[in-house]
C-alpha cells in the first residue's frame, strides 16, 4: 500500500495481520483477550510503523500487552523499565572501558617492547583511538538492542512516566526516527522496524512531542464479561458462575475507595487460591480468609472487611433461597 | 460508504479545526497520522473509525472526553449536511435503512413502550435509534409537540413512562430495572431524532454551538483555563530547576576536596599537580505550598488547587497543604489522584480543615503549621502561601508568621486579591508582607507568569 507496510517486517505471523479481528485473534491466540480499542491500536501501530503509548491504571494488563503482542508476533521483546534517574548509559548504550584500558595497556606494553621510534608511536596511538571506539566495545543498552537487532523485535517501554522530562526528550529520536546517534560511531539505523510500548500509569503528564509521535491507548478495567473470560482463560479449572461471582466481588472492591484496587493479575490470582482451597462459593467466611490476595493495604483491608464483607455475608442467604 | 481517503480529507481537517476550537491540541503530524490510519481500517464500522481517529488525534483522557462529544456532534452535522444536499432523506453516515417509518404505523404506543424498555434493557444502540425514530414519529401523530428540543425528549420519555430504577408498567413480569446511564442513552437519540427533524423542516443547520462550559469540566472562574496554568507551572518548574545551578564567572565557587586531590597526586609521585574539585550538586528545590480553601476565596481556591495540581505534577519534593480554620497536609491525596475534579473532591470531602465557623484564621494556622512541620524547613526550601489574608478580625499572629519564614529560604505569597484591594476591611496583608520575600497579586494566569518570572528571573534581587 504504502512504505508503512513495507517497513513492516515479514518475520511474525500477524505483523501483516489484514484485519483488526485478525488481530485479535492473533492476540487472543497468545493469551490475551484484547477489547475493541486495543486490537485496533495494536492492528495500526504494526501497519503503521508507529510507536504506542498505553495509560492506565496500575494492573490492567499494559505490560501483558506488549508481551502478548511479542508472543503473537513471534518477536522478541525487549524490555526497558524506567525509573527517576535512569540516564543514557542503562538506556542507550556505554561505552566498555575495561575493555578499552585493556587494549590500551595491551597496546602500550607491545609497543615498549618493540621500542619503536616516536613517530610510529603516535601513529599507534591514533589506530588504538580508532580501535578502541569501535563496535565491539559498545556494550548495547535495551534501545540500542532494539535499534540493531536484525530481527524485528517488540520494544516495551515501561512506566515511562517514572522517568525525568530529559530522559522522554532522548527518546523523540529513536521513536520517530528509529536511530541512535552516537558520536564516535556515528548514526545507528533500525535494520528492521521495532514496534514499540509506552506504557504510563499517569502519575504526572508527558510532554507533548512524546505524545505527538506515539498512538494513544486507554487501558481500563475490563467490564465483568470480558473479566470471567480473561479468569477462565488462565484458569480454565474454575466453574463459570464462581468465576462470574469473583467478578463481581472483585467490582464492588474496585467501587471503594481504595489505595490501591485489585488489578486482573490479582484477580487471577484469587481464582487460582479459590480452586486450591476447593471453594465453590464465595461466603463471609471464605472472604475473610482470601481477601489479602486482592486488597493489599492495611487500611483497605479494614474498608473492604466493612463494606464489602459484610454485604456478602448478608448476600449469601438471601442468594441461595430462590 | 464507498468513499476513498480523498474525499474524506476536508472533512477531517474541518474536524480537527472543530476539536482545535475547543482546546484539543492537533498537530499537522496528528492529522497525517490520521489520514494513514483511517486508510488501514474498514469503513463501515463507526466504532473502528471513531478509535482510529482518537488514537492519533486524542492523547489524553482528558482530550478523550472533548473528542466524543465533537466527534458526535460532528458526524451528526455531516450526516445532516449531506441529507440536506441530497435532498431525498438520505440518512447518512450511521443510516441502515430498515425501513422502520413504514412499519411505524403498526406499533400502538403500550407495544411501543415494552419494545423500548426491551431495547434499553438490552442496551443494543442500533435498536434504540431506530425506536426513538418511532416514537418521535408516534409523539408528533399525537400532536403533542412543543418545537422545543428538550422540553419533546422529556415528554416523550415521560408518556413512554421510561424513569431510570422504574420496573415495568404492568409488574406482572419480572423485569430488570432500568438503568440510569441506558435511559441517558436512550434519550440522547430521541434528542438527536428531534434535531433531524427539526432540521428537515426548516431545511438549515442550527449553529454549531461550542460545548458547554460544564461539559468540559474545567474550573469556572473568571480566570483561565487549566491548561494555561499547567503551562506557566511547567515554566516554574523549569526555571526553579536550573536556578542557581549556573556558574558565573570560571569554576566560581568550586571546592577543593582534598582527599581525592591527594589520591590523584599519588600518580605524580605525591606531587599534586591537578586539583580535584568536590562535584556541584545541584539544588534540588523543596517546596511547601500552603493553600487557603475558605469561603472569601471560593472563587479563587479552584484556580488555587488547580495551581497545586499543576504543581504536583512537576514536582517531586512537594508539600501541599490547604487550610481555613486548620491547616492539614494533602501531600498524599494530589499523589493518588490524577483527576483535577477528584482532587478538589476529596478535599472538599476529607480535608478535615473547617472546624466550626469555617472562617479563616491564619493565625491559628501559622502556630500549627509551625509547631508541626517547620522542623522539616532549612534553607533551601521554599514556601508558597496562596490566601487572601482576610482574617475575620482573628489574631493575626505575625511574629509566628516571621518564625517561619526565618527557618525557610524562600517565602512567596500569592494573592488572589488586586493589590488595590488588600488591608482594607480584614485583610491584614500588611502584617504579612515584610516578611515574606516578595508578595504578589495572582488572579490571572499571567500573574501567574509574572510571579514564575521574577522568581526564576533574578535570584540575586529575591535571595
Amino acid at each position: 500500500m504504502d512504505d508503512a507496510t513495507d517497513n513492516a517486517p515479514a518475520g511474525g505471523s500477524i505483523s501483516g495481520s489484514e484485519s483488526i479481528a485478525e488481530s485479535r485473534d492473533a492476540l487472543a491466540r497468545a493469551g490475551y483477550l484484547a477489547d475493541e480499542p486495543a486490537s485496533l491500536v495494536s492492528h495500526l501501530a504494526q501497519r503503521l510503523g508507529k510507536p504506542v503509548l498505553v495509560e492506565g491504571p496500575a494492573g490492567v494488563g499494559k505490560t501483558e500487552l506488549a508481551k502478548a503482542l511479542a508472543r503473537a508476533t513471534g518477536r522478541e521483546l525487549i524490555r526497558l523499565q524506567c525509573y527517576e534517574g535512569l540516564d543514557e548509559a542503562k538506556a542507550l548504550y556505554e561505552w566498555n572501558y575495561r575493555k578499552q584500558l585493556l587494549r590500551i595497556q595491551a597496546g602500550t606494553t607491545a609497543q615498549a617492547s618493540e621500542l619503536e621510534p616516536e613517530d610510529g608511536g603516535s601513529r599507534d596511538a591514533e589506530a588504538v583511538m580508532s580501535d578502541i571506539f569501535a563496535e565491539d566495545f559498545l556494550l548495547t543498552r535495551p534501545l540500542l538492542a532494539a535499534i540493531a537487532s536484525p530481527q524485528p523485535v517488540v520494544l516495551l517501554i515501561d512506566e515511562i512516566d517514572k522517568t525525568d522530562q530529559e530522559f522522554e526528550a532522548m527518546l523523540l529520536e529513536v521513536l520517530s526516527d528509529f536511530q541512535i546517534s552516537i558520536p564516535e560511531l556515528g548514526v545507528v539505523e533500525a535494520s528492521s522496524m521495532p514496534l514499540v510500548l509506552l506504557t504510563s500509569n499517569d502519575s504526572r503528564e508527558l510532554t507533548e512531542a512524546l505524545k505527538r509521535r506515539c498512538l494513544y491507548l486507554w487501558l481500563d478495567y475490563p467490564d465483568a464479561e470480558r473479566e470471567v473470560e480473561i479468569i477462565r482463560l488462565h484458569e480454565p479449572g474454575i466453574d463459570e458462575a464462581l468465576a462470574r461471582r469473583l467478578v463481581e466481588v472483585v467490582g464492588m472492591v474496585r467501587e471503594l475507595d481504595l489505595k490501591k484496587p485489585p488489578s486482573i493479575a490479582e484477580s487471577i490470582d484469587w481464582a487460582r487460591a479459590l480452586l486450591l482451597l476447593g471453594a465453590d462459593q464465595i461466603d463471609a467466611e471464605i472472604f475473610q480468609q482470601t481477601m489479602s490476595i486482592i486488597v493489599k493495604h492495611r487500611t483497605d483491608l479494614d474498608l473492604v472487611a466493612e463494606r464489602v464483607g459484610v454485604r456478602l455475608a448478608g448476600a449469601v442467604p438471601g442468594g441461595s433461597a430462590p | 460508504m464507498e468513499r476513498g481517503p480523498a474525499a474524506i480529507a476536508p472533512q477531517l481537517v474541518s474536524f480537527t479545526e472543530e476539536l482545535r476550537s475547543e482546546g484539543v491540541a492537533v498537530g499537522t503530524s496528528e492529522i497525517l497520522d490520521a489520514f494513514a490510519a483511517v486508510e488501514e481500517i474498514p469503513w463501515n464500522r463507526r466504532e473502528d473509525f471513531r478509535e482510529a481517529l482518537a488514537a492519533t488525534m486524542a492523547k489524553s483522557q482528558e482530550d478523550r472526553r472533548v473528542f466524543e462529544l465533537v466527534f458526535d456532534r460532528w458526524l451528526f452535522r455531516a450526516a445532516e449536511l449531506e441529507a440536506l444536499t441530497q435532498d431525498d432523506g438520505a440518512e447518512g453516515v450511521d443510516g441502515d435503512s430498515t425501513g422502520v417509518d413504514s412499519t411505524g404505523e403498526r406499533f400502538d404506543l403500550d407495544e411501543l413502550r415494552e419494545t423500548i424498555r426491551q431495547a434499553i434493557v438490552e442496551g443494543s444502540d442500533g435498536q434504540m435509534r431506530d425506536l426513538a425514530q418511532l416514537a418521535v414519529a408516534a409523539f408528533g401523530r399525537r400532536g403533542e409537540g412543543s418545537g422545543v428540543v428538550g422540553v419533546d425528549v422529556q415528554r416523550i420519555r415521560r408518556s413512554l413512562g421510561l424513569t431510570p430504577g422504574s420496573t415495568a408498567a404492568d409488574g406482572s413480569q419480572e423485569e430488570p430495572e432500568l438503568d440510569r446511564d441506558d435511559v441517558r442513552r436512550f434519550e440522547q437519540h430521541l434528542r438527536r431524532e428531534l434535531e433531524r427533524g427539526l432540521i428537515e423542516r426548516t431545511g438549515k443547520l442550527p449553529p454549531s454551538r461550542p460545548l458547554a462550559e460544564l461539559d468540559r469540566a474545567l474550573p469556572t472562574s473568571p480566570i483561565q483555563d487549566l491548561a494555561s496554568v499547567h503551562r506557566s507551572v511547567t515554566q516554574l518548574k523549569r526555571r526553579l530547576a536550573t536556578l542557581g545551578n549556573e556558574q558565573r564567572g570560571r569554576r566560581r565557587s568550586r571546592v577543593v576536596d582534598v582527599r581525592r586531590t591527594m589520591r590523584t597526586s599519588l600518580e605524580t609521585g605525591g606531587v599534586p599537580l591537578r586539583l580535584r574539585y568536590r562535584p556541584k550538586r545541584p539544588k534540588r528545590p523543596e517546596i511547601y505550598v500552603l493553600c487557603d480553601v475558605s469561603t472569601s476565596v471560593t472563587s479563587a481556591s479552584m484556580f488555587f488547587l488547580s495551581v497545586l495540581h499543576a504543581l504536583h505534577d512537576s514536582f517531586r519534593k512537594l508539600r501541599s497543604f490547604v487550610f481555613i480554620e486548620r491547616i492539614s497536609e494533602v501531600t498524599d491525596v494530589f499523589e493518588q489522584e490524577r483527576d483535577f475534579r477528584k482532587v478538589s473532591e476529596r478535599i472538599s470531602r476529607d480535608g478535615g480543615v473547617a472546624d466550626v465557623s469555617g472562617y479563616t484564621d491564619y493565625g491559628r494556622v501559622w502556630l500549627e503549621f509551625l509547631g508541626e512541620i517547620s522542623a522539616d524547613l532549612d534553607p533551601r526550601s521554599t514556601v508558597i502561601v496562596l490566601g487572601d489574608a482576610r482574617t475575620n478580625g482573628r489574631d493575626p499572629q505575625p511574629a509566628a508568621f516571621a518564625q517561619l519564614t526565618e527557618r525557610a529560604g524562600r517565602t512567596f505569597w500569592l494573592n488572589p486579591e488586586p493589590r488595590l484591594y488588600w488591608n482594607y476591611g480584614d485583610s491584614v496583608m500588611s502584617a504579612y508582607e515584610p516578611h515574606t520575600t516578595r508578595a504578589f497579586e495572582c488572579w490571572t494566569t499571567r500573574h501567574l507568569e509574572e510571579f514564575v518570572d521574577v522568581v526564576a528571573g533574578g535570584p540575586g534581587n529575591v535571595n
